[in-house]
Order: structure tokens, then C-alpha cells, then sequence
């Protein structure tokens, strides 16, 4: 009966005990390793390392270990640990032109400075199971390799630039405001906007981007540019008085060349859309790239038209896959108390119904 | 990692101290809703992290600290939060109201009065009394700061018009010291009295909603009514039928397929004590020692045993 959900401290441990059977699994099966994870399910790491904001590819292979593969659980893991680590300083602005990709496209030019490269991309593959991998083992041929001059590889939108057909986005200095330190304060600007987004939940970043493309806030994008690779993360060192590079992370750089046709306080140019993730991760890119375009309609002076992603605070305060898993997942807590007076409520409404209803027959 | 990685009731004090200063502010401004940089914590939003940063932020290693969930010490949410300030401040815990000098609830106030020394912090799910009449932050902020409460009375008078009653009957709405309207979590209506004059400090934290708001002690606080339609709080109609209490609120428990149910106060310590005191109600057995009280529920769980 329910009152068992009473005297819970002894259920708490034992349920532990059998989710940790469970993560287990079979014993008869080899147990996986983070490592495995971590190189064999990256895409996964990556997803978690994204919206967990929290750049360690290890740790996110343990939680998505830990969380059984539950990716919103991980990325909680990733976000609780993330939380308790202290601020050693910020780092400069990453520098994506600079960038060796892996991968590069453009949608716009069939061909500019630095070439495209497809990388390791799904986009031409067969959607076929491929049995192979089920048989396990063997060895798979390496990739063919071609050798390739390092050179710059320099922003496409830049091309636009020349000519002034696409907006200058004026350049700043300014701290980026932080939603992890600083409560959200409504209107915000895009930096922050661009935080929530890149660490907001890839479905429904996805499924705001969709719903533009379906004529709920159009704004008509293209792929200007889509790259994938390392970049080096540099640290200014108060004692040396310059920066020094600290690491490399693997980003996805997503830049959207967007149709405008000009507005009351715009001209007719290129207006652009950006989207930037941590490890390869093209759709959360690409997805925020649109969600970013849609939310501007303010300062390109365009019309609010009501729909879904252009709405700030919509999109903003629904968009963290930890918060709103956490709040939906809380109604099946106990209720028993709001229930009740619920009940009461229902009762003497109805009893009064009831009675109404006699009196008139 | 070992429970020593962690600072003094988890947070470090950097973040202690701004929850803190939102703390101060709230109490300054008694009722009004206080942004401040909500944390992730080792448990869900929902869970009651509101409640648990505001608790960390206030707990001394002197106190003694008592969590309950629908006036249980033993829901399991309760559990859980306690055994985290066990582990993460090594603190005191009581399941004794009157022993507590934190006391972190949800849903519920305890049914003992509290006194001057005693702090009474509140998990929140959603800290905006008008949230559900305008969804935007934007504008109920700007409603709040210009007391612009009209749509409030105007959803109360619908509920009169069409029902002949107001209804809410929990998160019922309360006016603070005449100024803001509040959201007093998801308490019954019935615990909607004990707000007002509390000698205590009645604390507000919304976790994943990024808000802290207070009730200093002796804060006056009204709930929401209108001349001809008094405020009423409610509860079953009966008495516990373990310890016997008239005055205390109730939960229902379905205890056969029958219809068959029975009323026990939600308030465990509160029922407890009173058996402990001798009062014994319509199903209840006379109570000797805490011990055998402690495993009462068990009792309640095996129906066929309590007929004989």
C-alpha cells in the first residue's frame, strides 16, 4: 500500500543496491570501460561535454557509464560535478579560424580558400545495418589518406564580408555575462542567449530550429559554413603577463548566412545565425545557428510574428534538458498533502453540485 | 571522492555567501521574490533544491536539523535530503520539532508552534503567485513592482462565480505586510494561518526557478479573500485515528478494496508525540515506549494485524 512509500531510508539503499545490478547487467557479458566509451561512443561524450558545459571527455564517458547510457542523466552528473569546481580564471576568445578542421563545408560556394573536407561524416552513408559490427572483432582497413599542406582556413562569411553584403557583427571585449553565476535576467542579450543554447537540450534546440524552417519564424538559412576541429585554449598568466596556450578542445562551428530583405532600421544585406558546440556535433550546431537567427528579430528590427522561437523568454526558460527533466520528473514525489486538500476541495464542490441539482429535480 | 572534498554543507562559501546576501535582501523585503544564482545540486530540480541551498547557507555546525516531506520525517525525499547534511555537515538531525533549529519542509508546517529560535525553510517549485494567470517573467515582475494585483482578485471572483467556493486549496495565495503577494509553496490551505506572526524565520528557496523570498518573525500575513467570502482553511473532517488529534491536518490512507480508509495526521512528530502523551484514537493501540512507537507504521501497513 502506499504508506510504504513511508519509512524509506532502508528502500533508498536496497534500490540503489539493484540500480547498481543493473548498471552492471549480465555478468556473463565483459564489462564496458570508460575508455571504450569515451572512443567508441563519442558522439554521445560529445552531447554530454555540450550540455553538461563541461569540457572532459573522460568524465563524460564515466557518466554516461554511471547513467547507464541515459544521456540527460549524465549530462546531470557532468553539471553537479561541474558546479563544485573552482573558477581558476577565463580564457581568450577561441580563435576558430585558426582552426586545422577535420571537416568543413559550405552550402553557399561550391568551392573557396581552404576546400571543403568532408571528415567523418554520416551524411553519404547507406542507412543499412551493417551486420559486420554485430559478428564483433576483426580488423577494420585504416582510411585512406591523402597528403595535405596545412593552410589557413578563414571564415566564408568573411568572403561576404568584402562587400559588405552580410552585417558586421561589431566587435567587443566586454566579459560574456554567465548564466551559471548570475540568475537569468529577462531581455538578455545574445551572448547569454548563445550560452543557454549551446548547453540547451539538442531535441529541443532542434526542434525550435525545425519549427523556423516550417514557417514559424522563417528566416530563410543557409550553411555559410559548418567546421569541425581543435582549437587552442589560451589563458592570460598574470605572472608572465602574456597567454599561454592551456589545452585544445574539438568544437563544432556553425555559421548561417540568412536571406533578409532589409527592415525599418536595416538595409537589404546577408544577416548571419551562429551556433557553436563543443566536440562534433553538427545538428546541435546547425540547430542553434537558426534558434540564435530567429531570436534577433528584435535588433535587425524585424516582426514579431508570435512564433515559438522567436519568443526569448519561451525558448530560454525551457531549453535546460537538467531543469525540466528535474521539475517533471518531481510529480511523481509524493503529493499526498496537495492531493488531499485536493480531495476536499472536489468533495464539498460536488456535494454542493449535488445538492443544487436534487433541490431542482 | 570522500566526503571531506566537499566544503561545509557542500556549497562553498563563496556560494553561501551570495545565497546569503539574497537571504538579507529577502527578509528586508518581506514577500518579495529575490533572483539568485541558483546552483546545481547533487539532486534534481524539483527535488527541493531551492530548499537545500537556502539550508546549506544557514547551517551552523551547532545546529540541529529536522526535514520533512508532507509533514513525514520519513518520506523518502526527506530521507535523502537529511542523510545529505548528515554526510556533507555532519549536523544533528531530530525528527523532534521542538528540538530542530533548521527546519527544511515541503508542503507542509509543522503542527507544534515554532518558536523565535527556529528557522523554517520552504522548497519551492514555482515562487510566482501569478505564474499561472500570466506566464511571463517579464510581466509579472512588472505587476509586482507596479502592485498591480487586479487579475489575482479577478481568478478568485471567477472561482466564486462558477463554483460558490474559491478554488484553491493548496499554494493558496497570502498578501505580506499589505505590500506583495505571495506564493507560500504548495502548503495546504489549512497551514495557511500558521504564515502570519510566526515567532520563527520563514525562509523561501526556488531552485530551478533562480528565487529566494522571506517571512521575518511577526510578519503579517493575509491570505487572499473577499468580505463576503472569508478566507476558510480546511482539512478532512475527521479525527487521526491513531493518536485522536481534531486540530491537526490528514492524510487519507486507502487500506482495503472496500472503501475501507482511515485518517492519520500528516504531521508524524506531531502524532507521535501525542500517543506518546497517552491519546490514543479510533484504530490506534496505546503507546509505551518510542520504540515500539518508531515501528508504529508497520502497524498501519499490515491492516489485518491492527483488526485484531
Amino acid at each position: 500500500m502506499y504508506v510504504a512509500v513511508k519509512g524509506g531510508e532502508r528502500a533508498i539503499d536496497n534500490a540503489h543496491g539493484w540500480l547498481a545490478e543493473e548498471r552492471r547487467g549480465d555478468p556473463g557479458v565483459a564489462e564496458l570501460s570508460v575508455a571504450q566509451i569515451r572512443e567508441q561512443l563519442r558522439l554521445a561524450v560529445n552531447r554530454v561535454m555540450a550540455e553538461g558545459s563541461l569540457y572532459d571527455p573522460g568524465l563524460a564517458a564515466l557518466a554516461i557509464k554511471q547513467a547507464r547510457g541515459d544521456l540527460i542523466e549524465a549530462v546531470f552528473l557532468i553539471r553537479a560535478y561541474r558546479t563544485t569546481l573552482p573558477r581558476l580564471g577565463g580564457s581568450a576568445p577561441i580563435d576558430t579560424a585558426a582552426m586545422a578542421p577535420i571537416r568543413r563545408i559550405s552550402a553557399t560556394f561550391k568551392d573557396a580558400p581552404g576546400g571543403q573536407v568532408l571528415g567523418p561524416t554520416f551524411d553519404y552513408t547507406h542507412r543499412l545495418l551493417d551486420f559486420k559490427l554485430a559478428a564483433e572483432g576483426g580488423d577494420f582497413p585504416p582510411a585512406a589518406a591523402l597528403p595535405s599542406a596545412p593552410a589557413p582556413v578563414p571564415h566564408i562569411t568573411e568572403f561576404l564580408n568584402r562587400d559588405g553584403m552580410i552585417e558586421v557583427e561589431p566587435a567587443s571585449d566586454a566579459t560574456p555575462p554567465d548564466l551559471t553565476r548570475e540568475p537569468m535576467d529577462l531581455p538578455t542579450t545574445r551572448p547569454l542567449r548563445l550560452q543557454a543554447l549551446t548547453r540547451g537540450d539538442e531535441g529541443f534546440v532542434l526542434s525550435m530550429a525545425y519549427s523556423t524552417q516550417r514557417g514559424y519564424g522563417r528566416t530563410h538559412a543557409f550553411v555559410g559554413e559548418l567546421r569541425i576541429g581543435t582549437v587552442a585554449v589560451e589563458c592570460d598568466i598574470p605572472e608572465l603577463g602574456f597567454a599561454i596556450c592551456i589545452g585544445e578542445v574539438e568544437v563544432t562551428e556553425c555559421e548561417t548566412v540568412n536571406q533578409f530583405k532589409g527592415s525599418k532600421t536595416e538595409p537589404p544585406q546577408f544577416t548571419r545565425g551562429y551556433g557553436l558546440t563543443f566536440g562534433q556535433n553538427e545538428r546541435k550546431a546547425i540547430a542553434m545557428s537558426l534558434v540564435d537567427r530567429a531570436l534577433r528579430w528584435q535588433e535587425l528590427g524585424e516582426d514579431f510574428i508570435g512564433a515559438p522561437a522567436q519568443d526569448e523568454e519561451f525558448v530560454l526558460m525551457h531549453s535546460d534538458n537538467v531543469q525540466a527533466t528535474g521539475f517533471l520528473e518531481h510529480i511523481k514525489l509524493p503529493h499526498y498533502v496537495d492531493f488531499q486538500s485536493e480531495m476536499e476541495l472536489i468533495r464539498r464542490l460536488r456535494g454542493k453540485a449535488l445538492t443544487q441539482k436534487e433541490a431542482a429535480e | 571522492m570522500t566526503d571531506q572534498a566537499y566544503n561545509f554543507a557542500y556549497l562553498d562559501e563563496q556560494t553561501k555567501r551570495m545565497i546569503r546576501r539574497a537571504i538579507l535582501k529577502g527578509v528586508a523585503v518581506p514577500g518579495y521574490q529575490v533572483p539568485f544564482a541558483s546552483r546545481e545540486m547533487p539532486m534534481p530540480y524539483g527535488w527541493g533544491t531551492g530548499g537545500v541551498q537556502v539550508t546549506a547557507a544557514c547551517l551552523t555546525p551547532e545546529d540541529t536539523l529536522k526535514v520533512i516531506d508532507q509533514g513525514a520525517d520519513d518520506t523518502t525525499n526527506a530521507v535523502s535530503i537529511r542523510k545529505f547534511f548528515q554526510r556533507t555537515a555532519q549536523v544533528a538531525t531530530t525528527e523532534a520539532t521542538s528540538e530542530a533549529t533548521v527546519i527544511q519542509t515541503r508542503h507542509r508546517i509543522p503542527e507544534a508552534p515554532l518558536t523565535k529560535d527556529q528557522i523554517l525553510v520552504y522548497q519551492v517549485p514555482i515562487p510566482e503567485p501569478l505564474r499561472f494567470l500570466e506566464p511571463r517573467e517579464t510581466e509579472t515582475r512588472k505587476m509586482h513592482s507596479l502592485e498591480e494585483y487586479g487579475l489575482m482578485h479577478v481568478k478568485l471572483y471567477e472561482d466564486i462565480a462558477r463554483h460558490g467556493a474559491i478554488a484553491t486549496s493548496y499554494a493558496y495565495p497570502v498578501k505580506v505586510e499589505g505590500r506583495y503577494v505571495m506564493d507560500p509553496s504548495p502548503i495546504p490551505k489549512f497551514d495557511n494561518p500558521k504564515l502570519s506572526n510566526s515567532p520563527a524565520l520563514q525562509l523561501f528557496g526556488a531552485g530551478r526557478e533562480q528565487r529566494i523570498y522571506a517571512l521575518p518573525p511577526f510578519t503579517h500575513v493575509v491570505s487572499l479573500d473577499f468580505d463576503d467570502h472569508p478566507f476558510e482553511p480546511s482539512k478532512a473532517p475527521h479525527d487521526c485515528d491513531l493518536c485522536g488529534a481534531g486540530e491537526s491536518y490528514l492524510d487519507e490512507v486507502i487500506t482495503d478494496d472496500q472503501g475501507g480508509r482511515m485518517f492519520v495526521c500528516s504531521d508524524t512528530d506531531f502524532c507521535r508525540t501525542r500517543r506518546e502523551e497517552g491519546h490514543v484514537g479510533r484504530l490506534g493501540e496505546p503507546q509505551f515506549s518510542s520504540k515500539k512507537i518508531a515501528n508504529s507504521f508497520e502497524g498501519i501497513c499490515a491492516p489485518e494485524e491492527a483488526a485484531e
